[in-house]
């Protein structure tokens, strides 16, 4: 799942670093996400995993870093 | 506007955000992700506008998008949201534009002593920025 969620950032993350090779906790918006690019990383990420995250998950800590936004695909595919 | 001072002569506190968006970029999220890009951003009312005029579709996203991150900004709320749909902007007669905050943004708002909201929106090229000034009531400014 890492890797998929790391390819997602590389097509439409805008970070200034290399998500291949950035820490699971490292902070995305620190990084050099825009609140824009995150909303094009969350359409993507329900796209890949075929989810839609619900508006309780619509929160800036559910998209800082790779680790929070493998947790949450993982409650939302939990039983699929 | 209300008055920066209140009846007692202390200061309201005031906040400020600004958010400027590149339009190509909303462009570009358009043709990738399109109804869904709009379905998860904009209120309905906020979706019959922005797609009323074809040719203006993503500058009139842009704008919008801008204002509720500079809103996002201004409110200064303890936990970031992305609730981009509980700040919806609201176009008048006259083409001011204003805020209506819903929901848990709305509450949030409102626990907070935000009092006013104002935006104005402005795009040139391509890009579309965002000002939003929040006002607070002393009261409970002063207990945050």
């Amino acid at each position: 799942m890492i890797e998929r969620i790391r390819k997602i950032l590389v097509e439409h993350g805008r970070l200034n670093k290399d998500a291949a090779t950035l820490a699971e906790d490292g902070d995305l918006y620190q990084a050099g996400m825009t609140s824009h690019a995150s909303v094009n990383v969350m359409l993507a990420l329900e796209g890949e995993f075929e989810i839609e995250f619900p508006d309780h998950m619509l929160k800036r800590s559910v998209f800082e870093s790779i680790g929070a936004m493998r947790d949450a695909i993982a409650e939302l595919t939990k039983g699929s | 506007m209300e008055p920066m001072f209140d009846e007692l002569g202390a200061a309201r506190r005031m906040s400020v955000g600004i958010d400027l968006v590149q339009t190509s970029r909303i462009a570009a999220s358009l043709d990738r992700f399109g109804e869904r890009f709009l379905r998860r951003i904009f209120t309905p009312a906020e979706i019959a506008y922005v797609t009323a005029e074809p040719g203006l579709t993503a500058e009139r996203c842009a704008a919008r998008f801008a204002a509720k991150e500079a809103a996002f900004k201004a409110l200064e709320l303890p936990e970031p949201s992305f609730g981009w749909r509980q700040i919806e902007v609201m176009r008048q007669k006259s083409g001011a534009c204003q805020l209506q905050l819903h929901g848990a943004t709305r509450d949030a708002a409102q626990s907070a002593g935000i009092a006013e909201l104002a935006v104005s929106l402005s795009h040139e090229g391509d890009y579309a920025t965002a000002v939003v000034l929040a006002v607070r009531n002393h009261r409970e400014a002063a207990q945050q």
